[in-house]
């Protein structure tokens, strides 16, 4: 057993408890929360698997994976609450005062 | 030399993988949404960090060593402005932060 099983064990453990809690999560944001750490830990399995299989060509992939998961996060936020993806000067000016 | 990276290697990715599990054991177990982000920031400063590094250990000054520090750099920055930015939100739409709101004293 390498080290590298040993990270990807861990990770993918914690992975199925954050897992968890976006499926359980009361509110948007503890799903939108849960998935933001699914990701990081996704960047983190994705680094480890190449090592695993000897390609450290992935580390590109995690990398690319990293960025789509700022944006799709920020996105969903924001969506959450303007419910609109655009600015919200566009249309009605009495929607909020953040 | 390699069993010294070797020890090095090994026990950073252990205590990562350990501050991994602890992060989402906590981020099951604590009470509202602001206490969970400060769960969730430890998987994405102290796991992250801890088991690149023992991956950069085990890489050597290649390609490889500047991808995974721009992959630990670009994470350390954008773990908080997310986070920030999902607490902003929670607030706007009227989360209680719950265990703030429970220590205070009740007014008569």
């Amino acid at each position: 057993m390498s080290m590298f099983d040993a990270a990807a064990a861990a990770v993918l453990v914690s992975m199925f408890l954050v897992l968890v809690r976006a499926f359980r999560g009361p509110t948007v944001f503890d799903r939108i929360l849960a998935i933001n750490s699914f990701g990081t830990l996704t960047v983190l399995l994705i680094a480890v698997h190449g090592y695993l299989a000897g390609r450290p060509e992935f580390l590109d992939l995690a990398l690319v994976y990293a960025l789509i998961n700022f944006v799709g996060t920020i996105a969903v936020t924001r969506f959450m609450q303007f419910q609109r993806f655009g600015s919200r000067y566009v249309g009605d000016e009495h929607h909020g005062d953040i | 030399m390699e069993l010294v990276l070797d020890v090095l290697s090994w026990s950073s990715i252990i205590s990562g993988g350990a501050f991994c599990i602890i992060g989402a054991i906590g981020l099951i177990r604590l009470p509202d949404v602001f206490c969970r982000m400060h769960s969730a920031s430890i998987i994405d400063t102290m796991g992250l960090g801890l088991i690149l590094f023992g991956l950069a250990l085990q890489t050597g000054f290649t390609l490889g060593l500047a991808k995974l520090a721009m992959i630990f750099l670009f994470i350390l920055f954008t773990s908080p402005t997310g986070t920030h930015a999902l607490a902003c939100a929670a607030l706007y739409s009227g989360v209680n932060p719950e265990a703030a709101t429970k220590s205070k004293p009740k007014k008569p």
